[in-house]
């Protein structure tokens, strides 16, 4: 896995900027403290499965975090997904997030900046994320980003 | 999606104020530029005025300037304060047949209630794409539409 070492994508006036690496082991505790302190619900168990497919620099998955004075900021997860219902390969995000104190600094956005490098390297031209469309939120943040709607629907149904 | 003709106007000026936060313009600057009567602009800016998203200075050198926060402002934010874009909801007399509120045409009501769900399905992504999208990621947008018009 290839890591950004120094952002040039940063927000103007941060007072400190978090540098984006690859997640370790020992980071685990605070990615769930982060999303146990957004989504209000403590989910070890997920994550320690989610470190074990994505962590470690396996082909084409990622699991970045960023850290600033050695506290864990935000992070994001994402891989490349081959030829799914007739898409060519693309960069999925599917987890991203910033500790809310941490916020308006510019960290979701080295974040984003840093796994879309990733998927470059890896060769694929096209990032692609599906989120609650009531999610303000993370879609302003998105948009923000200049992603745009994908030429996808998502469907679903009560079983 | 069609807004209406006041609705775009308020956009095209909000987005011009935004774009250039620190200038006034005037009244008969944006009418000129986007060929509106400026009688037409003055009723929409009245009401962007109203909802604090611009500010009016008046005298020598006075005009309207950008007032709200455009990280934080979204095209829908603007478009709810000129027309409600729900697909219009017909006046339900339930089991029975009836006339529309709207167009006039009765309708079985499991088939005006199948289509209102796919009309509610429709309004809801749109309303999401709006309010997804802050002025400050549409100046973005036309920066980069501008760059690749070249």
């Amino acid at each position: 896995m290839i890591y950004r070492k120094k952002s040039s994508i940063a927000a103007p006036g941060e007072a400190r900027q978090a540098r984006v690496r690859g997640v370790l082991a020992g980071d685990l505790e605070q990615v769930i403290e982060i999303d146990t302190v957004v989504t209000g619900l403590r989910k070890a168990a997920y994550w320690a499965e989610i470190l074990r497919r994505y962590g470690g620099g396996r082909r084409q998955r990622y699991f970045l975090v960023a850290e600033a004075d050695g506290r864990i900021e935000g992070y994001v997860i994402g891989e490349v997904r081959d030829w799914e219902f007739g898409s060519a390969p693309c960069g999925w995000v599917f987890a991203i997030s910033v500790r809310p104190d941490a916020r308006l600094g510019g960290t979701g956005t080295r974040l984003l900046g840093a796994i879309s490098d990733n998927f470059r390297r890896a060769g694929v031209s096209k990032l692609r994320t599906m989120l609650a469309r009531d999610n303000q939120l993370i879609l302003s943040f998105f948009r923000s980003q200049g992603m745009m709607a994908a030429p996808f629907i998502s469907l679903e149904k009560d079983l | 999606m069609k807004l209406q003709t006041n609705t775009l106007l308020a956009l095209y000026s909000v987005l011009e104020f935004a774009a250039n936060p620190g200038r006034h313009l005037s009244a008969a600057e944006v009418a000129q530029k986007y060929r509106v009567s400026p009688h037409h602009l003055a009723k929409v800016l009245r009401t962007l005025g109203r909802a604090g998203l611009v500010g009016a200075v008046r005298g020598v050198g006075g005009g309207y300037r950008f007032a709200g926060n455009a990280k934080r402002l979204t095209l829908m934010d603007v478009i709810e304060l000129f027309e409600d874009i729900s697909a219009p909801r017909r006046a339900i007399a339930k089991g029975a047949r009836r006339r529309s509120a709207t167009d006039g045409i009765a309708a079985p009501q499991e088939v005006e209630d199948a289509l209102g769900v796919v009309l509610k399905e429709i309004d809801e992504i749109a309303k999401a794409t709006f309010r997804s999208i802050t002025l400050d990621t549409m100046l973005k947008l036309i920066e980069r539409r501008r760059g690749a018009r070249g």
